[in-house]
Formats: structure tokens, sequence, C-alpha cells
């Protein structure tokens, strides 16, 4: 069977799975397309819901990839409200928690990431709230509002939208982080003290190197998050935002090659088995201009390989090379994120932090790594060029703001 | 409701009824349209929603934002008529725009 008329199944429904079922239909691809997902509501946007959508600027129509329509008027078959629960790759076929067994041709796992549960004590109570789902977003949004007092444990980009938009909405929030400072994993100093200052101004207060033991309730609701060192922070939820887990179990158990994710080609193809791929949260993928691979959880990277998976099912020639990237949205400032860290040797800082307009470029050498840019898009767009490229700057002038970043390459 | 005109770059013409209030990127998105990839959904972050816009149209699409206008300046294949579409707010004045996309988004 040639792969335009195949019965392509994905396996998870949320950016990158959906946007694979409408690329391939958008590609041409003939064959029929079932999408399964867990969530009661087709594909949607998730970046919002720790920032617009709980603040309210955004409804359930605009977060939708695509309207409810979209999917019946294109010969799509939309599964709601199902998990994939076995894969059997000898005989083609996935199994779901409702019974049935779908029989597939290709096969894309599109299954994401979840939310890290500590396992602490009171970990069950009511008002310990993950921000994965629209779901969770809805719940988190019923809870905190004025007089409120929100937790959020982790000091990573989740944990500072909720905490910017936990404050837009009159609850008062404190963040409580292992680390001796924010966004330890991910960010330099630089940026780390900077985002703690913005955050302080507006009220949001922090709790750093303080590991949490347990929870403290009453009536089967939360009501504090206990500290190591003994005190219990008074709270009415919690987010916990301390990282995410690739759900691969379903690939794991039928033998697919797993690292930290589903191991894949550069065609988001599996290692392992040609008629699977896996993409988005839950791939671990070769990325060349760093020559290794590794797992990324951000909506670009599910775009990106949705696009690698509906190509080389249509035989379309592999899209063009890419530069990683990723956003953030705090307040008034628009953080754009290019690039990863890897093998930095030095930092080069461009503009004023105290300005709040701001780039750290992340060097090997003479070549920029990884540009964290704060208000600061040309800072952003030409770094997302420079790391594509492989383009060695001139240091001294990448360093000057008076110098456009149109002049900084060597 | 207004009627939007997008033209691929090969000249393929999509004519969408796109809902007031929606931006104009969004009616190409929901409606499938290839050659818009708008991958920040909208959040002026990433200059993936580049079209032209009829010149008869331009003064009606308002002015673009100082954020708008640097992502542009390094975007590909500028031109004076270039605009993000996702911060182009559709309302009954747009009624018959007409947008062109770029050869690529990247």
């Amino acid at each position: 069977m040639s792969s335009a008329s195949a019965h392509v199944v994905i396996v998870g429904a949320g950016h990158a799975g959906g946007t694979a079922a409408a690329l391939l239909r958008q590609y041409g691809h003939g064959g029929p397309i079932t999408l399964i997902g867990e969530e009661p509501i087709p594909p949607y946007q998730r970046p919002p819901l720790s920032k617009a959508w709980l603040k309210g600027e955004a409804d359930a129509d605009s977060l939708a990839l695509k309207p409810v329509e979209f999917y019946g008027e294109n010969g799509i078959d939309f599964r709601p409200n199902v998990a994939a629960t076995a894969l059997d790759r000898a005989a083609k076929t996935v199994t779901l928690s409702d019974g049935a067994t779908v029989s597939y041709d290709l096969l894309i796992l599109a299954t994401g990431a979840r939310a890290i549960s500590l396992p602490i004590e009171g970990k069950d109570l009511d008002g310990i709230l993950f921000l994965r789902t629209a779901a969770d977003a809805e719940t988190l949004k019923a809870t905190v509002g004025p007089g409120k007092t929100l937790a959020v444990v982790g000091g990573g980009y989740i944990g500072l939208e909720v905490a910017a938009s936990g404050r837009a909405l009159g609850a008062d929030v404190v963040v409580i982080e292992r680390e001796e400072r924010l966004l330890a994993r991910v960010a330099c100093n630089t940026l780390s003290s900077f985002f703690q200052g913005y955050h302080e101004r507006h009220g949001v207060t922090f709790e750093l190197g303080e590991t949490v033991v347990g929870y403290a309730g009453a009536d089967g609701h939360v009501t504090g998050v206990k500290l190591d060192d003994g005190r219990t922070i008074a709270c009415d939820a919690v987010v916990v935002g301390v990282g995410a887990h690739p759900n691969d179990e379903l690939a794991k158990a039928a033998g697919l090659e797993c690292a930290r994710g589903v191991v894949v080609d550069l065609d988001a193809r599996s290692v392992t088995d040609p008629d699977v791929f896996a993409i988005g949260d839950v791939a671990h993928r070769p990325m060349p201009i760093y020559d290794r691979m590794f797992r990324m959880e951000s909506v670009p990277n599910a775009l990106e390989q949705a696009k690698q998976a509906a190509s080389a099912i249509m035989g379309k020639p592999r899209p063009p090379g890419e530069c990683p990237w990723q956003w953030s949205d705090q307040y008034d400032l628009k953080l754009q994120i290019a690039g990863y860290a890897f093998d930095v040797d030095e930092i080069v800082v461009r503009g004023d932090p105290q300005a709040g307009k701001f780039a750290v470029f992340h060097l090997k050498g003479d070549q920029v790594q990884s540009v964290e840019a704060i208000n600061s898009p040309p800072e952003f767009m030409m770094g997302k060029m420079l790391i594509l490229n492989r383009k060695p700057v001139d240091k001294a002038k990448l360093a000057d703001p008076s110098v456009s970043m149109k002049e900084v390459a060597i | 409701m207004a009627k939007i005109t997008y033209i691929e770059h090969d000249g393929t013409k999509h004519e969408i009824d796109v809902k007031t209030g929606l931006t104009v990127m969004e009616g190409a998105v929901k409606n499938n349209i290839p050659g818009i990839d708008a991958d920040c959904g909208g959040a002026c972050a990433c200059a993936t929603c580049h079209v032209y816009v009829d010149e008869a149209w331009l003064s009606k699409t308002g002015d673009k934002s100082s954020m708008e206008e640097s992502m542009l300046d390094f975007a590909e294949g500028v031109q004076e008529n270039s605009r993000l579409s996702c911060q182009i707010k559709v309302s009954d004045e747009l009624d018959g725009l007409v947008v062109t996309m770029p050869e690529s988004q990247h």
C-alpha cells in the first residue's frame, strides 16, 4: 500500500497530534486518519493556559487549533475520551481504553508528557493542581482570586507564568523553589535575578533553597505547603510545576527503542520500526545543529516534528533545518529563547537588565549557542538565524547595543 | 463576518468568511489554509504568519506596533506591505481584504 492511501492512526490529540492530522490533509493525504485523544475536546493550544486563558483573555474557541467541525469535514475520525492501552506492532493494531482495537498502516505516537507529581505526604489533597490540560486550568481559574493565596512549587517558566497570572487575578502568590535561584536548570544568573526582581516588584514572594516535604490539609483540602526547615506556608491552592515525564510507556512495552522518550530519526520515524513515528514532547530526536539527540517540550518542536512526519509520509522533502525556540509571557515581559545552551564557555549580555530590555547570549567560542531575549525581538530573530547558520560573531559588537544586530556576524 | 482572500505563493486562492474579532492569522489557520504557520498561536513571538497586504487595504489594516515592526525587520522577504497576520483583527471594514503569503515562513 502506498503511503498516500495508508490508514494513519495518531495516538495523542495535543498540539503535535492535531497538527499532524491537519498537515496530512493539507499535503493531500487521501487515506483514512484516526486521531485518538484522552481529553474530551479536540486539539487546542496549551501555552495560553498559563497566560491569556488563565487571565480570562482567551476562550475555548480561540484555544482550539481547528473548529470542531473541521475533523468531520476533513474525514478525520477524532475519538475523544479514550487512551491507547496497548500497541501490537506485529499485528499493527492499537488497543483502546474503551475496548476497541484500531488497525493502522502507519502510526504516529504523540502522547506527550505528564506533569511530575512529588511523592510526598498529602499529595492527594484537593487543591493541589497541575497545569497541563484545559480542565486543570479551569480548576485553577475557579480557585484563585482576591483574598486567596496561591503557592507555586517550582520556580521554572511554568511556575513563573502561573505566578504572574495569579497576581493578575488578584491572588497572593508565593513561589517555592528547591534551588537557590529561579530557572536554575534553564537560565543564567543574570536572567534568574532579573525575573526574581521583576516578580517581587509585582508582589510575588519567594522561598528559595527550600525543599517541599509535604502538604498540610483540612477536610481533604490543601491548607499549606510544608518545608524542610519546619515551616508551613499557608495557602488555598498549590500549583506544582517541577517538570514533566514523557508518556513513552506504550512505546516501551511494544519494544520500540526509548531513551528519555521514543528514539526517532530526522523524519520523526522510530529507529526501531519504520511504520511508527513519534512527535512532540514524547520524542527523543536528533538536533543536527548541536550534533546530539534530546527531548524537547515546546510548541515549535511539536509543530516541527508534525511537519517532519507528515512530509515523510507524503514523500515531500524534509522541512529545512530549524533552530529550536520557545517563548514566555509574564506581566508586560516578552521572553523569547532561541537554541539551547550546550557546551557554553562565555556569556554576553547585550542591553540593560535594569531597563527591562536586554538579551543574554550563550557562546561556544565565537558561535552563538542560545539567546534569551527580554523585550528584544531583533536579538531573538537575528540570534535564531546565527544559531541556525552557525555564523561566528564579533563579541565586542554583540555586547554593544548601539551596533545593529544585522552587523554582529563576522 | 468578512470575506478574506488568502493567496498562496503559487497563486492558489482561498476565499474564506472570517468571523469578526478573529485575527487574519486565525482565519487562515482554523481553515487549514497552507502558507501561514503561526507557530506561537498569535503571541507576536515568531513572525511565521507573515503576509503581504494588498495595497488597497493597507490603510484599513491599521498601524504596526513596535514589537511587530522589529519582528518583521528580521523576517525573510519583507516588503513595504508586510504584516504579521496575527496582529490584524478582522472587522466588517475588512470585508474583501486580500492578503498574499510569502514563499516561506522561515
